[in-house]
């Protein structure tokens, strides 16, 4: 079949329109380039997306709250302009087995006396983990918005880097440096343990150090996917979280209504199916529809499997990188279960009026039960007891859901991406959900009867949907040999890959995933210091 | 307790009443509480003024329950403390209160704080912040036990000239034997209290201490018995001022408590904040002895001094300067304060070596909103010595009655 090569001639395309993609190509646009994104859905978002599945129900259908995206990007691309709202909201709870309950509460005093129901010493101690959290979160993040240095390059913008690297990390002194490079390699439990004696503050703490991760509180390089999660801000509250108002959703409808807004385009239908080489320079992208669009510059939102060993032809790649780019560790570890609710299910363990309803409410009352739910998936099963990151987010953002009814995302850890028995199918998936409504009805006795429609997402479906690879949410696992210039592989980490013209933007890059942002700005930086048009500043992109 | 299973959950209320609450509440005319320490306390009742002149002129009553307070007991209390602390409290006999600071081993403060020695096997020490993960991790290795007991003893503060005599009043025999940091026991209408002869405001002035259900009992008594003695109820403002005079210190006002900060550099050592007389590096090994030893070989490089201001408008959050030409950053002010009593505009600030010595120049940057426009003084200040109010009263045993 010979291509249909499309009239139009773009400086740049950019694959796949989730958030990093759309950054890169807001960003590209503003600096006056003529930018196409290509999506293969027939909706863009990627990974932040809201659908409507059932009636007058908006899901957040893949990740499902925000903290971690920056907010120099929010402002230099005017997205609250387009639309965009992000709504903190407050604290969680941890149900226990035997009807207890830990909640975690904004307010110091409530928090304290809360905890101390638990531990008096861990009450205390509580402001330490805090502190500490803290401090690691001033080291990392400067670092997010910056491209991570070669530390084998002399070129002098690396050793300026790395310079910049080694003196902050310098500037800690001696007893911090020690912590950090402990904290950067532990398990989050051998963390938690340093701080805390009682198991459920352990547990309620430790979820945001499995969630997307392949791994259990156990295993070492947990505590800092803790930190991932923490390293966020709500208008400068480290460390909150909230939702975004209609939705993740609202997040690249916003960067799409801004990157329009800047004179880009967006073809949805338009999945790309090879890029184009010549002389091992991209010279183009050949999409689905059978048409090719030709560009200098080809900027790939999918992740760095996907990319390398989905649309490039292997013989432009070197062997060394291509080997790497295979053993890339990206492993479907999370399922989700969107559900629309005829109300607000009752949890017993949560007393009349807590606040802590309309946080993130969870299950797992010990790292032991965690650690065996991790068991479950490197056997090839679903967690038989799961670990759920459960939100009504409807109770606070009255757009997800009609008057009265709600929308719950329900967030599991651990679902395998192959399993033991083979591949997934329908049954399998509806045993796996009802796994988890099983899990969540021991603490709900209402649940199971207001539930008017549930929408079941395996690592398989996710892979299938949105296309990351084993429906991995980070775009590849968050430890330390896959971070900072290891990521996503030693030599690529500043968004360049072996073939010139061709791009990295996702969140197989540094600084990773988590609706961040920071990958697609980032490597639209070097995109436009390649271009030399650098010399557009971008505000707030240093 | 009825009162504690009575209360209202912590995410609905997340402050404790003090079991003075009913009386602070009903003295309170000007609806002004804040939060300290967990509790809601009174900041002012009336005027901060009249209630300052409380201190230094009759009797001031302060509730001072929401200070954190730890029970130290068992056969090596003598040798934990000895070990956590700066100064010797083998030297502090039983019956009577040091105050001290306690520091990481960088020799940066955590906290300070009074140290009442019961009995010669039981302590109590009394802090700003809390801090139990600390003091049981410093714990291991000895045989001893760490209990927080704050919500199980009440305490009022009574400072000012005539707070003996309403003591006496109340029927405390023998109330003004009592020498500055002396520990008394008395009963009273048949409860225990425990009376000290210590406070925050560098008066006369003692510090009582009862179980909660004596508290209410104790308040109206004491109201009649210092009737005419002027006593009155003072929130926190007013104890601020007369802290300020008295030249003592505050965490996360004069210095950050190092292992609450989470910036790097922002310790402090205690020759930096100006109490090396409760540094003992002669009593053998405590935490942060090392650190401290270093320092002083080398010399602190800033320090907490007090500060004489021209003029009538206290320095508050004043940057320092060596020149008045404000070229030369040497540091800022932490507390500030028109003294009433001293007629003094006094400052606490942290200053650079080497102008922190005393009777150098200095030079303050104060900004003034006169009817919301903004006005920039530049205003000399000299180093002076602390305390920048003492009376003589505050160390006269048998204690005065005016």
């Amino acid at each position: 079949m010979t291509a249909i090569a499309s009239a139009k001639r773009y400086d740049a395309v950019v694959l796949g329109a989730g958030h990093n993609g759309l950054i890169a190509a807001c960003y590209m646009a503003r600096a006056g380039l003529s930018v196409l994104v290509v999506e293969r859905n027939p909706y863009i978002g990627g990974a932040a997306v809201s659908r409507q599945l059932y009636q007058d129900f908006t899901y957040s259908n893949c990740s499902y709250v925000c903290s971690l995206l920056r907010p120099e990007i929010m402002r230099t691309l005017e997205l609250p302009l387009h639309g965009l709202q992000i709504i903190p909201y407050e604290g969680g709870c941890t149900m226990m087995r035997d009807g207890g309950h830990l909640a975690l509460y904004d307010n110091h005093d409530a928090l304290r006396r809360e905890i101390s129901r638990h531990s008096k010493r861990d009450a205390e101690a509580y402001d330490r983990f805090a502190r500490d959290m803290l401090r690691q979160c001033r080291f990392i993040k400067p670092l997010l918005m910056r491209t991570p240095p070669d530390p084998t390059s002399f070129k002098p913008r690396d050793l300026m880097e790395l310079l910049y690297l080694g003196q902050r990390f310098h500037r800690m002194g001696e007893t911090r440096m020690y912590e950090t490079l402990r904290f950067w390699t532990m398990s989050c439990a051998d963390f938690l343990d340093e701080y805390f004696e009682s198991d459920i503050v352990k547990a309620h703490l430790a979820g945001s150090s499995i969630i997307g991760t392949a791994l259990g509180p156990r295993s070492p390089g947990t505590a800092y996917v803790l930190l991932h999660h923490y390293m966020g801000d709500i208008d400068d509250a480290v460390g909150a979280w909230g939702f975004a108002r209609g939705g993740m959703g609202a997040v690249t409808n916003a960067l799409a209504a801004s990157f329009q807004a800047s004179g880009g385009e967006i073809r949805c239908n338009a999945g790309a199916e090879r890029v184009l080489t010549s002389g091992g320079r991209a010279v183009g992208v050949a999409l689905a529809d059978g048409t090719e669009v030709r560009a200098a510059t080809i900027v790939s939102g999918l992740d760095v499997k996907r990319t390398f060993l989905g649309l490039v032809d292997r013989k432009d790649l070197p062997a060394e990188f291509h080997r790497q780019v295979e053993n890339f560790k990206i492993r479907g570890s999370s399922g989700k279960l969107n559900i629309a609710l005829d109300a607000v299910p009752s949890f017993p363990a949560i007393p009349e009026g807590a606040p802590c309803i309309r946080g993130d409410l969870h299950i797992t009352d010990s790292i032991a039960m965690m650690e065996r739910a991790y068991d479950d998936w490197k056997a090839g099963i679903w967690s038989q007891a799961p670990y759920v990151d459960m939100l009504i987010p409807s109770q606070i953002d009255p757009t997800m859901a009609p008057a009265g009814k709600h929308y719950m995302s329900v967030f599991v850890q651990y679902c395998p991406y192959e399993l033991a028995s083979g591949s997934w199918d329908d049954g399998k998936r509806q045993a796996f959900g009802e796994t988890v409504i099983q899990a969540i009805s021991r603490q709900s006795p209402d649940f199971r009867k207001l539930i008017l429609h549930a929408e079941i997402r395996t690592p398989w479906d996710i892979e299938n949907e949105v296309g990351l690879t084993e429906g991995n949410i980070f775009q590849g696992e968050l430890t330390m040999d896959q971070l900072l210039f290891n990521r996503p592989v030693p030599g690529y980490a500043q968004y360049r890959s072996p073939i010139r013209g061709l791009y990295m933007c996702g969140s197989s890059t540094h600084p990773g995933g988590g609706v961040m942002g920071a990958p697609g700005a980032n490597a639209a930086r070097e995109i436009l210091r390649d271009l030399r048009r650098d010399d557009l500043r971008l505000d707030g992109l240093h | 307790m009825s009162d504690a299973a009575n209360r209202p959950p912590h995410f609905k209320q997340p402050l404790l009443t003090t079991p003075f609450h009913s009386r602070t509440r009903a003295c309170s005319t000007v609806d002004q509480f804040v939060a300290w320490a967990g509790y809601t306390t009174v900041d002012v009742y009336t005027t901060v003024e009249q209630e300052y002149f409380a201190i230094r002129n009759a009797c001031s009553v302060y509730d001072l329950t929401p200070m954190v307070k730890y029970r130290i007991t068992g056969k090596d209390a003598e040798n934990y403390l000895n070990r956590l602390v700066t100064r010797d409290v083998r030297r502090v006999k039983p019956g009577r209160v040091a105050y001290s600071v306690w520091c990481n081993d960088d020799g940066h403060l955590i906290d300070d704080g009074t140290i009442f020695r019961l009995e010669t096997g039981e302590f109590l020490l009394c802090t700003a912040a809390r801090q139990l993960d600390w003091l049981l991790d410093s714990a291991i290795g000895f045989d001893v036990a760490v209990e927080e007991v704050t919500e199980s003893i009440a305490a009022l503060s009574l400072q000012g000239p005539t707070s003996c005599a309403v003591l006496k009043a109340l029927g405390l025999r023998g109330v003004e034997r009592l020498r500055p940091f002396d520990i008394g026991r008395f009963v009273l209408g048949g409860a225990d209290m425990t009376v000290s002869r210590t406070g925050f405001t560098g008066d006369l002035g003692y510090e009582l201490w009862m179980t909660p259900a004596d508290a209410v009992s104790v308040w109206d008594r004491l109201m009649i018995a210092g009737a005419s003695s002027g006593i009155r109820p003072i929130g926190s403002q007013a104890l601020d001022m007369a802290r300020i005079e008295a030249g003592f210190i505050m965490p996360n006002i004069d210095f950050v408590p190092a292992e609450a900060s989470v910036r790097i550099g922002r310790g402090r050592s205690p020759f930096e904040l100006g109490l090396e007389w409760l540094v003992d590096l002669k009593k053998g090994h405590f935490n942060g002895r090392r650190a401290l030893v270093a320092e002083q070989k080398r010399g602190a490089a800033r320090r907490l001094v007090g500060l004489d201001i021209d003029g009538n408008k206290p320095a508050l959050k004043a940057l320092l300067y060596a020149d008045k030409s404000c070229r030369r950053e040497i540091g800022a002010i932490s507390s500030a304060l028109w003294s009433p009593t001293c007629k003094r505009n006094i400052a606490l600030g942290l200053v650079d070596a080497p102008y922190f010595e005393t009777g150098r120049q200095v030079w303050a940057e104060i900004y003034l909103c006169r009817e919301l426009e903004w006005e920039r003084r530049v205003a000399r200040g000299v180093v002076v010595e602390k305390p920048f109010y003492a009376p003589a009263r505050r160390k006269v045993t048998p204690a005065w009655d005016r």
